[in-house]
């Protein structure tokens, strides 16, 4: 387990956070030294333990192709940071991926 | 206005004795007079509170009879409630109003309950002082100088200084027990699943659970009666019926096994934190209770498995925040741009941090080593509460290991991610759990006595039994009787 | 399981005196026909006002929770089965995280390693009449993000744009993808391929496939490699095609490019190429610098999804015959061309009343030519179906019988149909009772014919001149002193006789 070399400003690129480069080593010292903590899970005998996907099992949990009222267009559009028209207005994409 | 229970206002209520457009109007009096010092509401409802009053009363006059009629609520802000600014405390959705209200909270709503307003958190439920919120901040009503506790501290604080009757708030790793333990009140979190996500803003979905805080265990059991079950708009509510818990209080604990984890041990603890402990151990024993020795010997890596999968999910369930939808947007040259100053400005430094280690722990290269390895370890965890539970039907421990600390006393994050040592491990178990008020203790350079909080948990799906140990133990040792709230200075005009 | 091609003739090209062919996968991406989206209530349906169909869920507001649609994942499951897929009894979403504007969550629910579907095969028919097939790795269920349109630029695409306006509409539309091994070889089997997945799935009801509007949309990965070699080529993956045509002429220009890449020396490179319907080429599309780490997780929200033995068995029960082995049948039974076999199993309704036709005449050729003649001209002009018209599956035989008997010629067949058409009843019945029966008896034919030869003495000359076109005429006339009831071919052969021709 790779420890306490979190690269912070990669991990910022990925989560779309913008950060100053004081706040890249300070969050880096922090998050290193919780990842410092974190290695103690290295010792644990996990090789035939399998991983917890839901703590209260189940499945199939469904819902039947009923439809249901949406919400009114204007309350949606309200809280939109910009709209134009019936629209919510984006500022420009640069790539085919943002 | 004396502090009144929830089960006491509905039944006068109901009874015509007084309404509930009274009860709402002093308590919203009381509230201008307090909260100017606790800063327990982001914003108080104060029009939602006469009309939802109203309607009470009308439907009382038209002879309903509703569980918790006219009894002042405060709701978290992590909580949608339709109409209101719901800002988890954070810059990113300060101007935010929801337009829908969560099932848990309408449940409560439509049993009778009055909206006051909605309460101050840590910044998106991350922290366990509220000293990580935006927007407020808030003091303990029992020193004003120290946290309440948190995620939860507003809602915490609300009741302890008799703000609100009763309020709800959430645990994620302790975000309920911890600040209920630290203000002197009840506070409970049931088993992952039994009330319902749905409008409740996700931290971190596999161990979120919206839970009571009250001045009596039987007031949160009445809450959480209300509150629980099935939810079709929430896939992870189970689908098991929820026995009424109210029936299931009790006065002694004959025939109770209580387990007292060994790797709990009380020595390192403060002297007379350590005492209080051990009185509240040997008051179950006095109660009837049979005292076990259980081991949880996975305990000591419970802040590093939480400490992976929360801050992992939540990187996920964080971000939506982006501001092209709703929400603060710093419009940029692209997309791309707006994204990154959006969420730079938008977010405090612990909820970036917790985005950072959960993007990091999800990453390729990294997600076998972190998150896989944190979910195996969380299997472990639960097999250890399984098998302690075979031996015992509750466990008891500290909620916490110290009384409130003072603002700015826990600068280094992960000197604050140890305050959740005793509670993150029942949440990563998914287990019932709460904080009831075992006794006080007076540190030095303490104004006065501060609380302290007994955890008392148990299987999944026995909160009608938990619920039944702790009102037993509450009933007998009568803490919350024993000291007062220290007057709060009174402030002017309304918020 | 290996790969049956037994499509030979794939689209190769010669580079430097070496064979080489090109291997395609096909990515396909289909909007499943339901009355809600995947994970909420909301309406799905296409072209309505923008951002009506929209609730929390959809619009990724804070605190609101995904429930999945149960007919969504049945319609996936028969979808795989109509494949011959393996439905495994273990399923789950995932989270598949990035940014986009379009996407509500900033991450879309997906599956990831355990998809509802794995493997099954596809086969189809190709226009030379060969049989081809492609393997298919698996089918699983996401959703659909919202719909962007740019502003500013000259042409609507992103590059120029100034800004962008997002419809949350589409957002949370349930979406099949169907991901294909590289068993394709040409232009022409992937429009196959592709036609079949929609005849299947249109007639499975799982979606109605327009690519026109969206419900349909494919990626399609090409590369070239030499013939013989084990090894696959560099690929590139071509999007933005709207149509089957738009595939078939994006295939051709990307074999053509690469070929001529290979050809001077050069290196394909890896890379998604967008199709530019008009300029007839791909160009790149840019992408970023690093690849997208999705950082996949299984979704905390959703429950995963099991399958026992009976609900697999079930579904699979609930199958209606499909529309591949059917053609298959028409083609190798019934001896109808594969166009004949395709367009009866495209029409809805038409498969059934062919075979019920079909079963009680048992004379599969002229059925169809009545079908696909008489009776779908009819039905274009009155706009009723064949199989919801007065010409029953009864009359429709009682019809082919008289005529295969040469009771009634062809031109009284024309009539009763539309007759029947109209105003129902038997055929049969009508011939008996109306005389319209073909007179065939070569007496009362000889008596027309000589009535006609001397009413025409002119006409007669000429064609003993040489004029033999005018037989045409005489037959006419021999018909009109018949009412049209006497049997054309033999008064042709009668007259003849008579004029000593």
């Amino acid at each position: 387990m790779a420890s306490g070399d979190i690269d912070v400003a990669y991990v910022a690129k990925l989560a779309r956070l913008a950060l100053t480069p004081a706040e890249i080593e300070r969050f880096g010292t922090q998050l290193g030294a919780l990842l410092e903590h974190v290695d103690r899970l290295a010792g644990l005998p996990v090789d035939d333990v399998a991983a917890t996907a839901a703590v209260i099992a189940q499945s199939n949990v469904m819902r039947a192709d009923v439809p249901v009222p949406s919400l009114d267009r204007e309350t949606v559009l309200r809280a939109a940071p910009q709209r134009e028209g019936a629209y919510f207005r984006v500022p420009r994409i640069i790539a085919e991926d943002a | 206005m004396e502090a009144t229970t929830a089960r006491d206002i509905a039944r006068s209520v109901n009874a015509g004795e007084t309404s509930a457009v009274e009860r709402a109007a002093a308590m919203l009096e009381r509230i201008d007079e307090r909260d100017g010092a606790v800063g327990a509401y982001l914003a108080v409802t104060r029009e939602l509170a006469r009309e939802s009053a109203e309607r009470v009363d009308a439907r009382v006059a038209a002879g309903e009879r509703l569980p918790l009629a006219g009894v002042p609520l405060a709701i978290k802000d992590n909580m949608c409630v339709t109409g209101t600014p719901t800002t988890c405390a954070s810059k990113i959705l300060a101007n935010w109003v929801a337009p829908y209200t969560a099932t848990a909270v309408r449940r409560l709503l439509d049993a009778g309950a009055i909206p006051l307003g909605k309460t101050n958190l840590d910044e998106f439920a991350m922290g366990s002082s509220c000293e990580n919120s935006a927007l407020g901040r808030t003091a303990n009503p029992w020193d004003l100088s120290r946290v309440p506790g948190g995620s939860s501290g507003g809602s915490a604080a609300a009741v302890a200084a008799g703000e609100a009757t009763v309020s709800i708030g959430s645990d994620t790793g302790g975000s309920i027990r911890e600040p209920a333990a630290f203000c002197g009140v009840v506070g409970f979190k049931p088993t992952y699943g039994r009330i319902s996500r749905y409008g409740l803003i996700a931290f971190a979905s596999s161990l979120d659970q919206i839970g009571p805080f009250s001045n009596t265990v039987a007031d949160a059991a009445l809450l959480y009666d209300v509150m629980a079950g099935r939810d079709p708009m929430d896939a992870t509510t189970v689908d098991r019926a929820v026995e009424p818990s109210l029936p299931g209080l009790r006065e002694d604990l004959r025939g109770v096994r209580i387990g007292i984890v060994k790797e709990f041990g009380l020595g390192d603890l403060d002297p007379e934190v350590r005492a209080a402990y051990e009185r509240a151990y040997a008051d179950l024993a006095a109660l009837g209770a049979e005292l076990v020795e259980v081991a949880l010997p996975t305990a000591d890596y419970g802040i590093a498995t939480y400490y992976l999968i929360a801050p992992a999910e939540c990187s996920s369930n964080l971000a939506r925040f982006d501001g092209m939808r709703y929400g603060l947007r710093v419009e940029a040259a692209d997309v791309g741009s707006t994204y990154e100053a959006t969420r730079a400005a938008g977010f405090g430094d612990e909820v970036k941090r917790r985005i950072l280690i959960g993007t990091y722990a999800l990453s390729s290269g990294y997600y076998d080593a972190y998150y896989v390895r944190a979910q195996k370890a969380r299997t472990l965890i639960a097999a250890d509460f399984a098998k302690a539970f075979e031996a015992c039907d509750a466990i008891a421990c500290p909620a916490a290991a110290s009384p409130a600390f003072a603002f700015d006393a826990k600068a280094d994050p992960v000197s604050m991610y140890l305050m959740d040592y005793y509670t993150i491990p029942m949440s990563l178990a998914g287990l019932p759990s709460l904080s009831v008020p075992c006794g006080y203790v007076t540190p030095p350079g303490a104004a006065g006595p501060l609380p302290l909080g007994l955890e008392l948990s148990a299987p999944l799906f026995a909160e009608r039994a938990l619920l039944g140990i702790a009102h037993a133990y509450e009933r007998s040792t009568r803490h919350a009787e024993r000291h007062r709230i220290p007057a709060i200075p009174v402030s002017a005009g309304a918020r | 399981m290996s790969a049956t091609l037994e499509n030979a003739a794939g689209d190769t090209v010669e580079i430097g005196g070496v064979r080489y062919e090109a291997v395609m996968g096909i990515e396909c991406h289909v909007e499943l026909k339901t009355e809600t989206k995947m994970f909420c209530g909301c309406r799905n349906v296409f072209g309505a006002e923008p951002n009506t169909n929209v609730c929390p869920v959809c619009l990724g507001m804070p605190g609101a929770l995904p429930v999945p649609n149960e007919l969504a994942i049945e319609l996936v499951v028969k979808a795989g089965l109509a494949f011959g897929a393996e439905i495994p009894a273990f399923s789950k979403f995932d989270r598949k995280n990035y940014f986009y504007p379009d996407m509500p969550k900033d991450y879309q629910i997906s599956q990831f390693d355990m998809p509802l579907t794995q493997g099954g095969v596809v086969p189809f028919w190709l226009p030379d009449g060969s049989h081809g097939s492609c393997r298919l790795t698996r089918i699983h269920l996401e959703e659909d993000t919202g719909k962007s349109s740019h502003a500013g630029s000259r042409d609507g695409r992103i590059a120029g744009s100034t800004h962008s306006l997002v419809d949350f509409n589409r957002a949370g539309v349930p979406l099949m993808e169907c991901v294909s091994e590289p068993d394709i070889r040409s232009a022409a089997a992937a429009v196959a391929y592709l036609e079949a997945l929609k005849r299947t799935f249109v007639a499975l009801g799982v979606s109605d496939v327009k690519m026109e509007e969206g419900s349909l949309r494919c990626d399609v990965n090409l590369s070239l490699r030499k013939v013989g070699d084990a090894e696959y080529g560099t690929k590139t993956e071509i999007k933005n095609m709207n149509s089957f045509n738009s595939v078939r002429r994006a295939i051709e220009s990307e074999i053509a490019r690469q070929a001529a890449i290979l050809e001077s020396g050069g290196r394909v490179i890896q890379e998604t190429r967008g199709w530019d319907e008009a300029a007839g080429t791909t160009h790149p599309m840019r992408s970023k610098e690093q690849a997208h780490d999705y950082r996949y997780f299984p979704d905390p929200d959703l429950t995963p999804i099991e399958f026992a033995p009976n609900d697999v068995a079930r579904l699979r029960a609930d199958l209606i015959a499909l529309p591949q082995a059917r053609i298959d049948r028409y083609v190798s039974q019934d001896k109808l061309s594969i166009v004949q076999a395709q367009q009866i199993v495209d029409s809805p309704g038409l498969a059934a009343y062919y075979d019920a036709a079909s079963a009680l005449t048992g004379k599969p050729q002229p059925t169809v030519n009545f079908i696909l003649g008489d009776l779908s001209r009819l039905a274009n002009e009155t706009g009723t179906a064949v199989s919801a018209s007065r010409v029953t599956a009864e009359a429709l035989a009682e019809l082919v019988a008289l005529v295969e008997a040469k009771t009634i010629n062809s031109k009284t067949a024309k009539e009763l149909v539309a007759r029947v058409w109209a105003e129902g009843g038997s055929p049969a019945a009508i011939v008996e009772s109306e005389g319209l029966g073909q007179v065939s008896d070569a007496g009362a034919i000889d008596a027309l014919v000589a009535q006609v030869v001397s009413a025409n003495e002119k006409t007669v000359a000429d064609y003993r001149a040489g004029k033999t076109k005018v037989m045409g005429f005489l037959v006419g006339q021999v018909m009109k002193a018949s009412r049209g009831t006497a049997n054309p071919t033999l008064a042709e052969e009668r007259l003849r006789a008579a004029i000593g021709a």
